[in-house]
Formats: structure tokens, sequence, C-alpha cells
């Protein structure tokens, strides 16, 4: 067992970050995908994670949405502890109730899109206020339709996912997850199942996002050039460990480690 | 006796004895189910004491015969002191029988909706109660159905059985036809015709309707 004693009951002082992954361990049987890894989100930041596949990459975002559980270390979100709860002066386990407290600031956009089949793109936003955080549905609805306008599917509102493209499916997603109004964005890999003419309408959405919402993003590509664009700061994961940060212009312009610069000319070339 | 001639002088029991088979159908599939709802549910359960009864039960009645099923609800419950009119008993005989064979296709499509949607229902802070009945209880339904087709067809020949406990049913007035005439092509044969009507005639035809309106709410039209 870990000593809890060296995690604080909760963030406080003048710069909370958004996000605070405090030595966090994730690990399948012997493998270990994340090795104690350490990384603050600042509110309003937005931050890319690249790297080779199998760098945990995605694990970070899945362990943020309380998708995968983790294994060590102790996840924050805005001040509060995600992972675990203060119990009796120090922190346990967090149970189903205190998950669900605060993965309300979390929102997520999947590569699959994930959308529910059997409901409009209309209804697929409204699902989440109506349900989870009980608003009427005229509210829903007015809340759902700005969103659709938004990422330019108010269109197709009365369509059901199975009549849209993959990009019209994934901009649907992305205002399904923003219907919830989270203070946190997660983005995983939500370009990498696209065809490649209808990338640019989904980047154009969160450009938006970036440009006139003041939300904190996380996010996993392989669009280096998209990644470079908007991002405060780059992450590359290797080996579950952060290799390297740093501003986009830095890290895609002058890589100080080796396997930065060998993965950087990798991608170049595939393009 | 001509088959004119028999079916003349017995239609009406005939008649009859398809409107009980029809009645026992309509109930046991309603059990059918519930019973399959409940227990494929329950067999999901993290919790032991809901699992539990689940696995018991469809462990139960998938595992012994159906005859010794309706022996025993209508036989030997009364010895301990649950008496049941033969009706009820035949048709809750049959559909828990068929119900334990459906909580295994509950358990199965839930378990086949994609991973996507039960992740997605989380990342939008869905209790597991209302991911279940907004997400994955409507998208299972109709992973569900066509085997339900199946399982509905041997339900209706299962109510067959119904007769050895004398609830007046299609095959039990056959039987009485052919006890009193020795007719036995024309009782039996009569009795299987109308059995192929009920199965290839209206519950085929029902179930695929049903998969077409379900697909339709899918939106995969």
């Amino acid at each position: 067992m870990e000593d809890m004693s060296n995690y604080p009951l909760e963030l406080t002082g003048p710069d909370v970050p958004m996000v605070r992954f405090m030595n966090v361990t994730k690990s399948y049987g012997a493998l270990v995908v994340l090795d104690k890894l350490d990384l603050d989100v600042a509110p309003g930041e937005m931050v890319t994670i690249i790297g080779p596949s199998g760098s945990g990459k995605t694990t970070v975002l899945r362990m943020l949405m309380t998708l995968e559980p983790i294994n060590g270390g102790v996840i924050y979100v805005d001040g509060q502890p995600l992972t675990h709860m203060p119990r009796g002066g120090r922190l346990v386990p967090a149970d189903a109730r205190h998950l669900r407290k605060v993965r309300a600031s979390i929102g997520m956009c999947f590569q699959q899109f994930n959308l529910f089949p059997h409901m409009t793109a209309l209804q697929n936003c409204m699902e989440g206020p109506v349900q989870v955080l009980g608003l009427s549905r005229a509210e829903a609805r007015a809340r759902s339709e700005e969103l659709l306008e938004l990422v330019g599917m108010i269109d197709k509102k009365d369509q059901h996912p199975s009549r849209l493209s993959g990009g019209q499916q994934q901009r649907v997603a992305i205002a399904r997850a923003l219907a919830m109004r989270p203070k946190v964005m997660l983005f995983d890999e939500v370009t990498s199942a696209l065809d490649p003419e209808v990338i640019g309408e989904v980047t154009a959405v969160i450009r938006k996002l970036v440009a006139e919402h003041n939300l904190t993003m996380l996010m996993v590509t392989h669009q280096m050039g998209f990644a470079r664009d908007i991002s405060d700061r780059i992450c590359f994961f290797f080996g579950g460990r952060i290799e390297e940060q740093g501003p986009p212009d830095v890290l895609f312009g002058s890589p100080r480690r080796d396997r930065t610069r060998q993965f950087l000319s990798a991608v170049k070339e595939a393009i | 006796m001509s088959y004119q001639d028999f079916l003349q002088t017995y239609a009406a029991r005939i008649l009859n004895g398809t409107a009980v088979t029809a009645a026992q159908f309509l109930f046991a599939s309603g059990v059918a189910i519930l019973a399959a709802l409940i227990a494929g549910l329950g067999k999901l359960s993290a919790n032991p004491l809901i699992r539990g009864p689940a696995v018991v039960y469809i462990e139960i009645f998938r595992g012994t015969s159906l005859l010794v099923q309706l022996y025993w609800i209508f036989f030997v419950l009364p010895l301990f002191g649950l008496t049941l009119p033969k009706f009820a008993a035949g048709f809750l005989s049959v559909g828990m029988n068929v119900g334990a064979y459906g909580a295994e296709l509950v358990r199965g499509a839930i378990q086949a909706v994609p991973r996507g949607q039960w992740e997605a229902a989380l990342a939008l802070n869905m209790t597991p109660a209302t991911r279940m009945r907004r997400v994955i209880l409507p998208q299972a339904f109709l992973l569900m159905l066509p085997p339900w087709g199946n399982l509905i067809i041997e339900l209706l020949k299962g109510t067959a059985l119904v007769s050895l406990i004398s609830v007046a049913d299609l095959m039990f007035q056959a039987k009485q036809i052919n006890a009193s005439t020795y007719l036995s092509a024309q009782s039996f044969g009569t009795a299987l015709i109308v059995y192929y009507i009920l199965a290839r005639f209206v519950v085929t035809p029902f179930m695929r309707w049903l998969e077409r309106v379900m697909a339709q709410r899918l939106g995969r039209t």
C-alpha cells in the first residue's frame, strides 16, 4: 500500500492547476504503462500529448475520465482529488459517489465518436443535460441547439448518426460533450478515424473552441501541424514518461532530446 | 368420414383449443420476457445477492426438463401449500423455462453493445441505471430480437405440454378427439397444421415486423 500522507487533501493557493497528475502510475499486470507521472494543466491551458503508440498518451486521458483506474498516485481536478477522497484526514480511494461528483467537470471526445445510434444528433446532445443534470427539455434543447450551431451541425440536428459522415459525427460528439458544461475537455485522437478531407472540419471546431472559450483542454493527436498551431504546450511521451515538454515552437523547432528528434523526423517522413 | 366431415364436426373444439393455446402463448411470452430481463440483468450484477438467485434460476430451469418443471409446479408445489390453477401453472412453467434461455440472450446482447457506448455514457456522468435504461438496453434489444424470434417459436410449441396437466389447449383437444374417434391422422394432422400456421404466419411475421420497427428507431433504415 502506498503511503497517502504525502498527498494533500486538496490543492489550495493562488496557482491551483485545473488538472494535476501527482506520481500517477498505471500498469497492466507486469506492463507499466505510466511510471510516476507528474503533469499539471493550468486553467484555460491547451496541452497536447504526442508520442509513439504505446507510450501511454491515451491512457492519460482515459485515467482522467475515470475510464481506467490508476495503480498509484493521485489525480486532482480543480483542486479536488478525483481518484481519491478525503476521509478521516487522509486520502482513500474514491467511491462511486465521489467519482460522479468530480467527474462532472470533465468531458471527453473519442476517436470512434461513440454517438448513441438510437438518438438523433439533437437527442444525443440533450441526453446528458436532461438525464444527468436534470435540465428541463426546453432548456436542454436550447443549450444543445446553440452548441450544434457552434459546431455547424444545426442543419442535421434531426439526423441519426448512421446518416452522418465521420466528421459530422465527431462535431456532434463535441457538442454533446460541451452540453455538460465541463471545465476540462479531453480530445482522444478525435481525427484519427476520419477521412483526410473531413479532418479540417473537426480541427476547425477545436480551433474555434480554443479561440473563443476559456476551456482547459487536453488532447492526444497525430496532427502535428494542428497541435503546433493551437497548443500552449506540447508533451512528448515516451515509454510511459514525459520525455520532453515545452511550448510548441520550442518542442517542434529545437527539441533537446534525441528521442523527440527521432520521433518528429519519423512523423515528418510519414507526411 | 372425409376430412371435410371431420373438420365440420370438430372445428369448434379445435378452434377453442387454438384460442387456449394462443392465450397460453401470450401469457407465457409475457412471463418469459419479464423473467429473462430480470435474470439477465441480475446475472450481470456485481452484487452476489442479486447475481446468485439469477444464476440459480437460470441453472434450474435450463438444466431440467420442461415437462418435469410443469409437473413440479402443478403437482408438487401444492404439497408446499402453493396451489395454482392448471391454466396458470401451464403458462408459468413454460414462461419460466423459456425465460431462463432468454436470460442468456439478454445478458449476451447487453455485453455485445460496443464498449465505446458504455464509455460515452460514463463520460456524460450517467449513473449505471440511467446508462442501462437509456443507452445500453435500447441497443441490446435490437441485437437480441432475432434469437428471441426462435425462442418465441420454441415457446409456442412448448405450450403443447400443458395438455398433460389437462389445460384444454389445441393438443388436449386433438388428443380427446383422437381418443373418441381413433382418427389419429386427422386429429393430430390438424393440430400439426395449426401449430405450423401459428408459428410460420403469425409469430414469425410479427417478429420480423418488430425487427424492422426497432431498426428504424435506431436510424438504420
